[in-house]
């Protein structure tokens, strides 16, 4: 299998001391090259903390990570893998360096001593392929949240990095914003070829996703398409997460004694099942 | 509302001396400040006036703004014109109990507070059309030989941007608190100056708070995209000097020479 990203039971923890509570604790995760994948995990799983091992932010205390072959721990190849996975996080505000969005999208190709001729030319693909380029000469704070995350995306996009990872990207958008994260990160995979790994706690986005894993107290507890996660109805709720309205909908009719699907993640899926059982019934 | 505060008076524009480069019109700034020391008489002090009002013009600036830039100063203008007025020895024109007024106290205090009124609408004139951005840049490259000196320049440079980019954002959020603490029954308008001096602890507390965690996100964000200071570092926008920028400078050079002459013509 051919992985970009690659974790092998990883352990860390914040504190020294050897005796101190793990946030990580032997972890083992394979992201493929081209896939989208959801990480989903309550508060304090370790979700945040395993994203941040990606691009060498934080190194494992045990274990090993590796970045499209390259050791996390090699400093030598420190920036060639922060080019390689590129990081958006929860607050936009934060993470926007200048006060023109197009040298914001800049930033990134500067400290790398990209020429400049080059530098323009990579800036504008990057603010069209997140379909922000018609505000390239504005100021960050006149743009909505929504959008200020399509910058810091673009920011990233900019280094043309193999992979990106999200932390929580759309926690404080509204939900016009949620969808526009979303569809310019599936246009990035599905067009640009871009592997993403999005940290959510949004059942919705997570459905949207190739291929999902549950990350719960430091270790790795489900791994699958969403259709055989989501299905695992109890084993979600008992770490603490949800569903989506659509697969709890189902699992309740179920075990209301009804013959319905239980794989069902869509509400256009829920909404035929539905028609067919009340056909099925009326005859 | 407190978002509509106006940073560094810029006022957006194309006029000729918008389009100027930044590092230019800083020198030429200085220069104009040159030229108004150099100026001896009235004629070569007229000369920097005529200058100065041309530029304006040029910029398409309305002159009203040019009050608007002298009104802190003028507490120091009449200051200085009184002291000139007072101290400078000659032909007493008038007299009150040990306070002598000299005609040369007179010229001299107009001529002193014409000279600062320059100033000070000179380098408004500046920043009213650079951008603050595109005046950290300037200021970056022209300190950048400093840099061999061990000088930081690039990470003063870096401070002022991020200070300017965080500004609209620590504003909007000065506001949200400041609405926070008001549900919360916080009185922030009456009382005296003390009672109001507390109520701002707080606002200033969350404030200061969470510019800290800003701080370390943004350092974060910063790290990721492979920020490691100034060192091999390019730039997208270069700077280029345009037939503007050799007219203007030739034409600065020429007033201050045309001021020395007039110096030396009329004594």
């Amino acid at each position: 299998m051919d992985s970009i990203m690659e974790a092998t039971k990883v352990s860390f923890s914040y504190e020294e001391e050897p005796d101190a509570p793990l946030v990580l604790d032997g972890v083992s995760l394979s992201v493929h090259r081209g896939e989208f994948l959801a990480v989903l995990g309550h508060n304090g799983s370790g979700k945040s903390t395993l994203a941040k091992h990606f691009n060498a932010i934080l190194l494992p205390r045990e274990g090993r990570v590796l970045v499209d072959g390259m050791e996390t721990t090699d400093e030598d190849r420190l920036y060639d893998i922060r080019q390689t996975v590129g990081m958006v996080f929860q607050n936009p505000d934060n993470q926007i360096v200048a006060t023109i969005v197009e040298e914001d999208v800049a930033f990134a190709l500067e400290n790398m001593g990209v020429p400049p001729a080059e530098i323009r030319q990579r800036v504008d693909d990057a603010l069209r392929s997140v379909g922000m380029y018609q505000f390239r000469e504005h100021a960050p704070h006149q743009l909505s949240g929504g959008q200020k995350q399509r910058i810091a995306i673009a920011g990233v996009i900019a280094m043309r990095p193999k992979c990106i990872v999200l932390d929580e990207p759309t926690a404080m958008l509204d939900p016009r914003g949620r969808a526009e994260v979303m569809r310019t990160l599936r246009e990035l995979n599905r067009n640009h070829g871009i592997t993403v790994a999005l940290i959510t706690h949004y059942m919705d986005e997570a459905a949207q996703c190739d291929r999902v894993v549950v990350v719960d107290r430091g270790k790795l507890l489900l791994d699958g398409t969403p259709r055989e996660v989501f299905r695992q109805v109890d084993r979600l709720k008992g770490v603490g997460l949800d569903v989506p309205q659509v697969t709890e909908l189902m699992h309740e009719l179920r075990r209301a004694g009804l013959e319905v699907r239980e794989d069902i993640i869509t509400e256009e899926e829920c909404a035929a099942e539905l028609a067919r059982l009340l056909e099925g019934s009326g005859r | 509302m407190i978002k509509d505060i106006t940073i560094g008076q810029y006022f957006p524009g194309k006029s000729p001396i918008h389009r100027l480069d930044p590092r230019v019109k800083i020198l030429l700034t200085l220069g104009y400040i040159v030229m108004l020391f150099v100026a001896q008489n009235a004629w070569s002090l007229g000369l920097g006036i005529v200058f100065g009002l041309a530029a304006y013009l040029l910029s398409r600036i309305p002159l009203t703004m040019i009050v608007k830039s002298l009104k802190p100063v003028v507490p120091v203008i009449l200051f200085t014109a009184a002291l000139n007025m007072i101290f400078v020895d000659g032909e007493t024109v008038f007299q009150l109990w040990v306070l002598k007024i000299t005609r040369e106290g007179i010229h001299t205090a107009v001529f002193m507070a014409v000279r600062i009124i320059c100033l000070i609408a000179g380098t408004s004139l500046l920043t009213y059309t650079t951008s603050p951005i595109a005046l950290t840049d300037g200021i970056e490259r022209l300190m950048g030989p400093l840099g061999r000196f061990h000088f930081p320049v690039h990470e003063l440079a870096m401070m002022m941007t991020i200070a300017l980019r965080f500004i609209p954002t620590l504003i909007e959020e000065t506001d949200k608190i400041m609405s926070a603490q008001k549900a919360r029954g916080a009185d922030l308008e009456t009382g005296g100056l003390m009672q109001r001096a507390r109520a701002l602890i707080p606002i200033l507390i969350p404030l200061f708070v969470s510019s800290f965690r800003r701080a370390d996100e943004l350092a974060l964000a910063m790290e990721c995209r492979c920020y490691r200071g100034g060192e091999g570092r390019t730039r997208m926008k270069q700077l280029q000097m345009g037939p503007g920028d050799f007219a203007a400078s030739a034409i600065v050079v020429g007033c201050i020479a045309g001021v020395i002459a007039l110096n030396l013509l009329i004594p």
